[in-house]
């Protein structure tokens, strides 16, 4: 379908001097069953078109959900107007662009289909698991969720270039609220952070119907358990907390577009500047951090990046040392500095902007049991909860939905509303050892936001569980 | 003053939708029923750097949500839409075949509930908003010898409502809105809004005079701060900044049944705002549409908050049938807050201050002890202190840790007379209608941590 669409465009777009359209097809469909009562299954189907020119020296774009002729007419008149409207008054220079290559593709690995399984069965397998989850008369609220999406995009252009991507996304979630008088507590597995790429096969790597009673037994376990102590000491950070530690104080900072300044007045800038690449010490020498756009499970794997870019595996932190940022072509003739095929939108109707694709700390060599073992006063820190960091991505405070205390080397009790605070640029120096293959998990967030206007977009993170040093942890 | 030529007048979205209807009326099978919604925008987008276009185009978009019920079988779909009805006929089809396909599948849905009762209603605001030469040379004319960084969204949004009941709901707007900031320096800047249905030269320079005589005082020599206890201004932008958060979750009746709402410990008596506070939906401000998505009508007004009591949940048709209450929103979290004034005028508001924090912004705010209503979050932008009634010094970026009970409770000193009307900037997929009417605050003891 999307091919003809493009013929068609081709043909209309005539003597306009460079353009380039990116088709995108998406499919979604979501389950949710809450307190053993299914919701409304969503069925949601989007196709539309974003046209770029390039004319009289002017860029710009037009994006429409109207694919007749008419439509597409109107589209590249739009964008026309707005190429002629911006004429001398842009910021950057695209010029140079590269030539996307003549034909490629990509598409997400699946071993077991979305619609291999009836609605029935997939209805069934969440009424089971959400039953699960009521383990009790202090469970109030309890809901298993899935759902699933496949996104096809045909990316072409004026000089002949032609790339067609599919995508196949599953959102698997389980959640459990406990309530006592006005103490309220919840535990979650898949609140996002499971979301990747595959069929249904991906449901038995994430345990999803295995973990919904220790879901709920943790909710209770929180009900019940004492506020974390206000202390400055060690913190393990698990897989499911490191997702946003990452994200936030590594991956924000790194994108070059904020480095530049495009988002001071949105998602705020960074405090890395351009002369630190190379030299600055962002983490101990355990810190490795990779760009890894062919992990094929994480929720931000791709073959090409939106404006053609072939995507490829860059090491952007080594041992510690800050070496390469996130930044798209255009980033890159603008800093005059390396980057990734990171320039990326959220769907048709948005433009690429640098985004963080598959952002993921390597593994190291310690277990858990050696790191837990290491730690004299610490805490386990479990499952991102709150989130929030100042404009430079460099003041941060998260607060996790469980912990558990360390005391001499082993595993405490269970304390509820966790929370710590830091510095980026010092948090990452203070990272005493790195969990091996072991504890190593690929994940990843759907809701990432940025940009004006707005974009939330998928990016995956994978990482082991991390000990940090000298850490201020407190209660809520 | 000459109107942007969209390629896709209002007046035919609103021609289709009602097209649109009257089809699936046709089509529906005698023992259906159907709902149908439509939320379309066709927006101008303008992206500033350094004063100059970073990116610029225009989005058209319309997607159509078809409830498909049978009794109390229900089975919901979305698709987007070209806008002409011969073009979508085969995808609507295919829409409606897979909605009677899910439907028999699922059973029925217990919390189903629509307005059986029709209320029609029509609303279109029509505005002058500029072209694209226009827009850009205006900012750009304006922005001159400035470091600019912002967004113009500019363009008409539609939302309308169908059922089978031959109920008819339409509401438009043309509408603007410029979101920028001025920068001085790293993390010294100013930030403003301009937005409206007509644009207007004079008042856009008029904006960026006011941000340059503030720019003057970002550009002083700055003064560290130490984490600890500090008296402020909280400026209409950054209170609302804190109210946002609590909006998520605090008014929401499935929250507050679920007991996972912040304000759990307000509503159950436990704790009190000062009997300043009051916070009301305002539907009579007409930004947002009068009808929700299952076609009730919105009251005009709904207070959450009175005199520092808890008084009404947010109702939205699922959770009304779930709980057996009455539909009072479209959704449970306020679209158009109002926050009553107070007593202290504006002009007043840095004498009574007198040596603390002028704050400007707060932004990236979050829970960090949810049940408690306490909130973290930053300083951003003009943040400045204030030493006997007089702006002295900028302030960097400083994280708070607050409860809102202490904020909007025992520290609250006093709320500005006069209210700022904050429109809401936010387009994820599609611009918001959202906005909030709120004063500034001066609160005593307000906890700075990092």
């Amino acid at each position: 379908m999307l091919e003809a669409i493009a013929q068609r465009f081709r043909h209309l777009a005539g003597d306009v001097e460079r353009w380039s359209l990116r088709l995108v097809d998406t499919h979604h469909e979501g389950l949710r069953v809450r307190q053993d009562v299914l919701q409304p299954p969503l069925n949601h189907r989007s196709t539309g078109a974003m046209v770029s020119v390039r004319q009289g020296g002017g860029n710009a774009y037009a994006a429409t959900c109207d694919l007749s002729d008419r439509g597409l007419r109107e589209c590249i008149e739009a964008a026309l107007r707005w190429a002629n409207a911006v004429r001398n008054r842009e910021l950057a220079n695209l010029e140079t662009a590269p030539a996307p290559p003549q034909s490629a593709h990509y598409r997400s690995p699946v071993a077991q289909g979305w619609e291999s399984w009836s609605l029935k069965h997939k209805v069934e397998l969440l009424r089971h698991t959400c039953r699960s989850l009521k383990i009790g008369e202090r469970i109030v609220d309890w809901e298993a969720n899935l759902a699933h999406r496949r996104q096809q995009v045909l990316l072409t252009d004026s000089r002949g270039g032609r790339i067609e991507q599919e995508f196949h996304y599953l959102y698997p979630g389980l959640r459990a609220t406990a309530n006592q008088g006005t103490r309220t507590q919840y535990r979650s597995h898949g609140s996002g952070e499971l979301a990747c790429q595959g069929g249904l096969e991906q449901l038995e790597r994430v345990g999803f119907t295995r973990e919904a009673r220790r879901v709920s037994e943790e909710a209770l376990a929180l009900l019940g358990a004492p506020d974390c102590p206000n202390a400055r000491m060690d913190a393990l950070l698990m897989p499911s907390q490191m997702i946003l530690q990452i994200h936030e104080s590594i991956g924000h900072p790194l994108e070059l577009d904020r480095i530049l300044g495009d988002e001071r007045n949105y998602a705020g800038a960074s405090f890395v500047t351009p002369e630190m690449f190379g030299t600055y010490r962002y983490g101990s020498e355990l810190l490795n951090v990779t760009f890894e756009p062919g992990e094929s499970e994480e929720l931000a794997a791709y073959g090409y990046d939106d404006e053609g870019l072939r995507a490829e595996t860059q090491t952007l932190i080594r041992d510690g040392i800050l070496v390469r940022g996130l930044g798209g072509r255009v980033s890159q003739q603008r800093s005059a500095l390396p980057g990734v095929a990171c320039a990326r939108a959220s769907d048709w109707n948005r433009p690429p902007i640098d985004r963080m694709g598959n952002l993921n700390v390597e593994p190291g060599e310690s277990t858990l049991e050696e790191m837990i073992a290491a730690t004299e006063k610490g805490i386990l820190l479990d499952t991102n909860r709150s989130w929030s960091i100042d404009d430079s991505r460099n003041k941060f405070q998260f607060g996790c939905e469980y912990a558990r205390l360390i005391r001499n080397g082993e595993l405490a009790g269970v304390v509820r509303n966790p929370n710590y605070r830091g510095l980026s640029a010092t948090f990452w120096r203070n990272l005493r050892m790195v969990g091996d293959y072991e504890s190593y998990r690929i994940s990843g967030t759907p809701y990432c936001g940025k940009g004006e206007p707005n974009q939330m977009i998928h990016v995956g993170h994978a990482a082991p569980a991390c000990l940090f040093g000298d850490v201020e942890v407190f209660s809520g | 003053m000459a109107e942007a030529q969209t390629s896709h007048a209002p007046d035919a979205v609103e021609t289709y939708f009602r097209e649109l209807a009257d089809l699936l009326e046709a089509e529906r099978e005698p023992d259906e029923q159907f709902l149908l919604n439509l939320s379309g925008e066709d927006t101008d987008f303008v992206r500033f750097n350094e004063s100059r276009v970073r990116q610029a185009g225009h989005v058209r978009q319309i997607d159509v949500d078809i409830d498909l019920l049978c009794g109390e079988q229900h089975a919901a779909g979305r698709l987007n839409v070209s806008g002409e009805l011969r073009t979508d006929w085969a995808a609507l089809n295919q829409l409606l075949h897979k909605l009677r396909e899910t439907r028999a599948a699922v059973g029925t849905d217990p919390y189903l509930n629509y307005a059986r009762t029709v209320v029609d209603s029509y609303q279109h605001r029509r505005g002058g908003l500029p072209q694209p030469h226009r827009a850009i040379g205006d900012i750009c004319a304006a922005a001159e010898g400035t470091d600019l960084v912002g967004v113009l969204a500019s363009g008409s949004v539609y939302r309308a409502f169908a059922n089978h009941l031959g109920q008819r709901n339409w509401h438009a707007a043309d509408s603007f809105n410029f979101d920028w900031s001025c920068f001085a320096g790293n993390d010294r800047a100013v930030k403003a809004r301009y937005a409206g249905a007509r644009w207007r030269a004079e008042e856009l320079r008029e904006c960026m005079r006011q941000v340059s005589e503030a720019l003057a005082l970002v550009k002083r020599e700055p003064r560290s701060l130490e984490p600890g206890r500090y008296r402020v201004y909280l400026s209409p932008a950054a209170l609302y900044e804190l109210v946002s958060l609590l909006c998520w979750g605090g008014f929401d009746l499935k929250a507050h049944e679920c007991r996972l709402t912040p304000l759990l410990k307000l509503a159950m008596g436990e704790r009190r705002f000062s009997s300043e506070i009051t916070l009301y939906e305002n539907n009579e401000r007409a930004f947002t549409p009068a009808f929700t998505r299952e076609g009730f009508a919105k009251p005009d007004k709904v207070t959450l908050i009175e005199q520092g009591r808890f008084v009404n949940t947010l109702n939205t048709a699922r959770s009304a049938r779930e709980y057996d209450r009455e539909v009072n929103a479209g959704t449970g979290y306020p679209e158009s807050l109002d926050m009553a004034g107070g007593q202290l005028p504006q002009n007043q508001a840095l004498n009574v201050l007198g040596t603390g924090l002028y704050i400007g912004n707060l932004w990236y705010c979050n829970f960090s002890e949810q049940m408690d209503c306490r909130i973290t979050g930053m300083t951003r932008f003009a943040t400045f202190w204030v030493d006997q009634g007089r702006i002295v010094a900028p302030i960097g970026p400083m994280r708070f840790d607050d409860s809102l009970y202490r904020v909007l409770g025992e520290n609250l000193i006093a709320l500005t007379r006069e209210r700022e009307l904050i429109m809401d900037a936010s387009s994820y997929h599609g611009r918001s209608t959202a906005s909030a009417r709120l004063p500034g605050a001066i609160v005593d003891d307000f906890r700075l941590t990092l």
